[in-house]
């Protein structure tokens, strides 16, 4: 990588002064200070995984139940949760889908990419001993578990009338999130989205002002690690989208409860206005998913290739370009709403040159792996399997962003596949990627390579058979978002919930991998990956000091890798 | 209404009112001048819980003289085991598709095994076992700026056929009928300005009943739209309460219904037959189960099914075609409120 560091000229710096008092108080503090009052990037970024992996178990097992209800025509499961009562059923299929996205876009990838490994280890590639602002970084990750809280109470309090829970999709559109849910659940999701937003912003402002003033001697930002690269672009894509959101939300709450008219066309405002507002968020948030992956895809290749990352520069702007063409693109979620000809031709173009970056960062990950010396433990094998499936799923964003053609797609099934392709292929492969390849370093334990890689290859094959039959359902014209549908439907939902099954067998083998590992895991060496893994994280001890570079490493002689 | 569903039993008798009336809800265009004369108490009163269940209205099949079409299996609607898109029945949806499956689809899939290929080649390639010592080439300006130039080359090839099929969308033939479609928690509402206002709601059929039919459940209702093979048909989407999507997979037609707008959209079919088609916004409980039916009947069949409605909803002969030339119609038609609608009935075209 860019950071080829002289790795004995390294080792000196990461034993931190033994036998100072003042040092050993603040390094050790007890159990509560240490997780609740927590000032480390690494315990923060510690908690923020084990939040992500508890929310990615709720989201899931709320998509499980999705999945079992889809498996035949009619209603058999969400009945049991509502005494028989089929409209109930219905409203609290609107409820799960609701909560399924909602949890997994900001309490599940979110957290785990930025929050998770962006904590750990953004300040540790570039050589700085903590984040800028510590205790902000403690006040942003409690914000997001009161936000998920929040979130959790809203599915017990009213939404419309007679039903409990919000029902209005993760995109919250009005009326349904204004006239059509007068109970206090909207209310609740909206707050919830405030403090999930809010811990966001105070996040990306941490991590602005710990890669522009943090970096050691001659870590120059385009030394920077790739990963790195890919936590700023996200970091300036939250900071310049969530506001946006925060303001469309907040009319939202003003129009349900203060009698403001933003989105009500009966005191002259527009429910297409809040869409415009959501997706000038929405679309860079998809971005946001996805280019930490990117930064971990990225890292692991170069690492199991043996080889320096292959067009570093341009793998760095490509990814600054994404996100820049990412807020000019959002109207291509709302093709169908009823926009002129020439709008829809303006963003069909610009949504096509999202295929340009994009193809370049797939294409320079492959002349990455050309000519190196590769192996394929676990990471590799998430990597890619990220590559592929990313691909597949960015291909059919291609058919969507044509607006004519999207008339046909929009709100079925196809849509559905390709946004679980690219994010439950995409950025959750990368997210297995990075946590098999950093695990030993912050635990300090090895996982075991079969159970990965049997999760690997059970998860790869659940996942397909799972999203892949939604874009038949797609182009044969099912609908999203229904709970129940025409008998035609039957046989492609029905192998998508088989799918469900054997991604499940997956997830339980990653579970029993991380337990067996925690407890029965060999000590892990400080770089178990050999001569590939040239960032600092590497350089230093699995795990890592408590504080890491007390002495900050001087990168200034270390020459570039490309 | 602003209220929606969820305001009470007060508010949907309210809105019962407005479509038994043929008047739009207040915020929305101007009802055609006819509407308050033809108010007759045609359709029984609705009942209390209307807005839930508001099978209020007589289904098609109840019209004397008018036969229900048969749908064919596997046309205008979901095919089991599909993985394709609906055979398509308009001159866009045959565009749409052709540029879907012969251009869009095929190019995904070149670029998809191209991708598989390359990375195949570079794991068998470049495995450890293979390889003596890692190459430390990082650039070849060459191969980058062909991967970026290529790429772009392809889409700019592509945005050519997408932009004409834009295009074609956005440029209809002159209409010869407007149906204006109103979404409803969880119904559609379906009005003919130009032949008298004719109006009626659409409401899914149960599952005994669309058995009975030998129509698919969840797709059948118990009104369709009717409109003429052959003619241009323009569709004015609106909303009355939350957001919905008029969606027709087989004619590739999909239009938000948004609440205080009027959306356009259109369609021409040449094949009398009957298509399906499902609400495509989340809107609310039964966001699933408010389908669409259009039942395409050859001109003078159309011609006939209006004349019988606007017989059934005490609506003088009126519209294009149906006033002056209209000798099939029975002789026995109510005149009694003649001289009263006479007076707007003949700018309507």
């Amino acid at each position: 990588m860019a950071t080829t560091a002289d790795t004995h000229a390294l080792k000196a710096h990461e034993d931190h002064a033994p036998g100072d008092a003042h040092h050993d108080a603040h390094d050790h503090p007890g159990f509560f200070a240490r997780w609740f009052l927590s000032t480390n990037h690494k315990d923060i970024g510690t908690l923020y995984l084990i939040f992500a992996i508890f929310a990615g178990i709720v989201g899931g097992a709320l998509s499980g139940f999705m999945r079992w209800e889809l498996a035949n025509p009619g209603m058999q499961v969400l009945p049991w949760f509502t005494d028989g009562n089929i409209d109930a059923a219905y409203h609290l299929w609107n409820v799960f889908i609701t909560g399924h996205g909602l949890i997994m876009v900001f309490f599940m990838v979110m957290p785990a990419l930025i929050g998770g490994f962006g904590n750990w280890f953004v300040p540790i590639m570039i050589g700085a001993p903590d984040m800028a602002f510590p205790r902000m970084n403690n006040v942003s990750y409690w914000l997001t578990t009161v936000a998920f809280i929040l979130l959790g109470a809203s599915m017990f309090v009213p939404g419309p009338a007679g039903f409990d829970g919000a029902g209005t999709g993760w995109t919250v559109y009005p009326p349904l999130s204004t006239s059509g849910h007068p109970g206090p659940a909207v209310d609740l999701a909206i707050f919830s989205l405030h403090l999930a937003g809010a811990a966001s912003i105070l996040g990306a402002i941490n991590f602005i002002t710990t890669i522009f003033n943090m970096r050691a001697p001659g870590m120059t930002l385009h030394k920077m690690p790739l990963f790195v690269w890919s936590v700023l672009v996200t970091a300036f894509l939250l900071l310049l989208s969530l506001p946006v959101l925060a303001g469309a939300i907040t009319m939202l709450l003003t129009d349900r409860n203060f009698g403001t008219t933003f989105f009500d066309p009966a005191g002259g405002g527009d429910p297409v206005l809040y869409q415009h507002l959501f997706w000038f968020f929405g679309h860079p948030e998809v971005y946001i998913m996805i280019l930490p992956a990117f930064g971990i895809v990225s890292q692991i290749i170069s690492t199991f290739s043996r080889k320096p990352v292959f067009g570093y520069l341009g793998m760095a702007y490509a990814m600054v370009a994404i996100g820049f063409v990412g807020f000019i693109v959002w109207a291509h979620h709302m093709f169908t709403v009823g926009m002129s000809v020439n709008t829809k031709m303006y963003f069909t173009a610009a949504t096509m040159i999202i295929a340009v970056p994009t193809g370049i960062k797939i294409f320079s990950w492959i002349a990455t792996m050309w000519g190196g010396k590769m192996t394929f433990q676990t990471p590799m094998l998430w990597a890619l399997g990220f590559i592929f499936m990313f691909t597949v799923g960015g291909v059919t964003g291609i058919v969507l962003s044509n607006g004519g053609v999207d008339t046909y797609m929009h709100d079925t099934y196809y849509v559905v596949a390709h946004f679980h392709y690219v994010l439950s292929l995409g950025a959750v492969f990368g997210l297995f990627a990075g946590f098999y390849y950093w695990f030993s370093k912050m635990s300090g334990r090895e996982y075991n390579e079969f159970l990965g890689k049997l999760h690997f290859w059970v998860f790869f094959i659940g996942v397909n058979v799972l999203f892949f039959p939604m874009h038949f359902l797609g182009q044969d014209g099912m609908p999203r978002r229904i709970p129940d549908y025409p008998e035609a439907y039957a046989y492609w939902n029905q192998i998508a919930s088989w799918g469900y099954a054997i991604m499940l067998a997956g997830m339980a083998v990653f579970f029993v991998n991380i337990i067996w590992s925690l407890v029965a895991g060999r000590k892990a060496a400080a770089n178990p990956w050999g001569e590939g893994a040239t960032t600092l994280e590497w350089t230093l001890s699995s795990p890592p000091p408590f504080h890491q570079f007390e002495t900050v490493p001087d990168l200034r002689n270390v020459k570039t890798a490309h | 209404m602003t209220k929606g569903w969820a305001s009470g039993l007060k508010t949907a008798a309210i809105v019962a009112a407005f479509m038994i009336a043929g008047t739009a809800p207040a915020q929305e265009a101007p009802a055609p001048a006819t509407a308050p004369a033809v108010a007759a108490p045609t359709a029984p009163p609705a009942p209390a819980d209307v807005a839930t269940a508001p099978a209020a209205a007589p289904m098609d099949s109840a019209l004397v003289g008018y036969e229900r079409m048969a749908p064919t299996p596997g046309v205008g609607m979901p095919v089991p085991k599909g993985i394709a898109v609906q055979e398509q029945f308009t001159p866009i949806g045959q565009e749409a598709k052709f540029l879907l499956e012969k251009i869009l689809n095929p190019l995904i899939a070149i670029i998809s095994v191209f991708v598989l290929v390359l990375m195949g080649y570079v794991v068998v390639r470049y495995r450890s076992a293979a390889v003596e010592t890692p190459s430390t080439n990082t650039h070849n300006f060459t191969i980058e700026v062909i991967w970026t130039l290529v790429p772009a080359l392809i889409l700019l090839a592509v945005a050519f056929p997408s932009f004409r099929l834009l295009a074609n969308q956005y440029d209809p033939p002159k209409a010869d009928v407007t149906i204006k479609v109103t979404g409803y928690q969880w119904y559609w509402g379906y009005e003919y300005p130009d032949y008298g206002g004719i109006s009626y709601d659409s409401v899914m059929l149960s599952k005994a009943d669309a058995e009975k039919n030998g129509e698919p459940y969840q797709l059948a209702v118990d009104n369709r739209i009717v409109v003429p093979a052959g003619k241009t048909v323009k569709v004015l989407v609106t909303a009355a309460d939350v957001l919905h999507s008029f969606a027709v997979p087989s004619f590739w037609v999909k239009m938000d219904a948004v609440p205080g707008r009027i959306n356009e959209t259109w369609f021409k079919v040449d094949r009398p037959g009957v298509y399906y088609g499902q609400c495509s916004e989340l809107c609310g409980t039964k966001h699933g189960f408010m389908p669409i039916a259009v039942e395409v009947l050859s001109e003078e069949d159309f011609k006939r099914w209006v004349r019988l409605k606007q017989q059934q909803d005490g609506i003088e002969p009126t519209g294009p075609g149906i006033a002056i030339a209209a000798p099939a119609a029975p002789a026995a038609a109510p005149v009694s409120t003649a001289a009263l609608a006479a007076p707007a009935a003949a700018p309507a075209a």
